[in-house]
């Protein structure tokens, strides 16, 4: 059994990551932003763990263990922001808060 | 192991594709979630077998369930009813299903045929644990103040209007 080379791990978390920075840019639906956001955090802790494994140290799942940490508590306000949201604007497209008051 | 990673980043790939292309969030749900499949099997075929475990446990079953919550809350009213005849039917589910079976398969045929148990390795439980609460105690520390902010975030903005505070609901 061999190594997995650590660059394919990379190149399939950018491609990971890429795709969900595209998914924030083009789509206007504020739960698609959400979602495309936690593909990217994905994609970056899959490049932890590919890290990681290259050298068998354990400090790349400890920081996946953060990274995920971090999504769980930004999901929870995204998506309490997202109610906000639908129950202010009654649309969940997030250029019809594009104006700020004041 | 190879072909478990090639594999399983090729339906990562095309599922992440999918969530973004599709009209509907339900539909989008579903191909995260095996988006999230698959990048759980990329880090079993890196030899990281907990967080695997924790990327099932919680990505795809804590958060995903909030998401499907949220929807699910914007989805009231009349027209909700045949909304969800809609999103029941089988075609919608094909894409989905072909992809987590195929995930399914690969990940069997890597533990009937090979003793994974005895890879050199993959760093276990064990190693992440110590590592975690050891140089790492802090992070764990400014980890857990973190998720207490974050509830204290939801539970103000989930309060709904008539109890708002100063700048909001005029």
């Amino acid at each position: 059994m061999a190594y997995l080379p650590v660059e394919h791990g990379f190149i399939l978390a950018a491609i990971l990551f890429v795709t969900g920075l595209a998914g924030v840019l083009v789509r206007r639906n504020i739960i698609f932003i959400l979602m495309s956001i936690e593909i990217m955090l994905n994609a970056a802790g899959l490049a932890f763990i590919s890290a990681g494994s290259r050298w068998g140290q354990p400090d790349g799942q400890v920081m996946y263990i953060f990274i995920l940490a971090m999504a769980g508590a930004e999901v929870s306000v995204g998506l309490g922001l997202v109610l906000r949201f639908y129950h202010l604007f009654r649309t969940l497209d997030a250029d019809e808060a594009s104006r700020m008051k004041g | 192991m190879e072909y478990l990673f090639y594999i399983s980043g090729a339906a990562a790939v095309i599922s992440t594709f999918m969530v973004i292309i599709q009209t509907k969030a339900v539909h989008a749900l579903l191909y995260l979630i095996v988006s999230l499949l698959s990048v759980a099997l990329v880090f079993f075929s890196f030899g990281a077998p907990f967080v695997a475990a924790l990327e099932v446990i919680i990505y795809a079953g804590a958060i995903m369930v909030l998401f499907v919550f949220v929807i699910m809350m914007l989805n009231l009213g009349p027209e909700a009813a045949e909304e969800e005849k809609k999103l029941i039917s089988a075609r919608m589910w094909i894409g989905p299903s072909i992809l987590a079976a195929i995930l399914l398969a690969v990940l069997i045929y890597t533990l009937t045929r090979t003793g994974t148990i005895a890879n050199p390795l993959i760093v276990g439980p064990k190693e992440v644990g110590m590592a975690l609460y050891g140089p790492y105690l802090i992070g764990v520390e400014l980890a857990s103040i973190l998720l207490l902010a974050g509830m204290v975030g939801a539970y103000h903005l989930g309060r709904g209007r008539r109890y708002g505070g100063p700048g909001e609901g005029e």
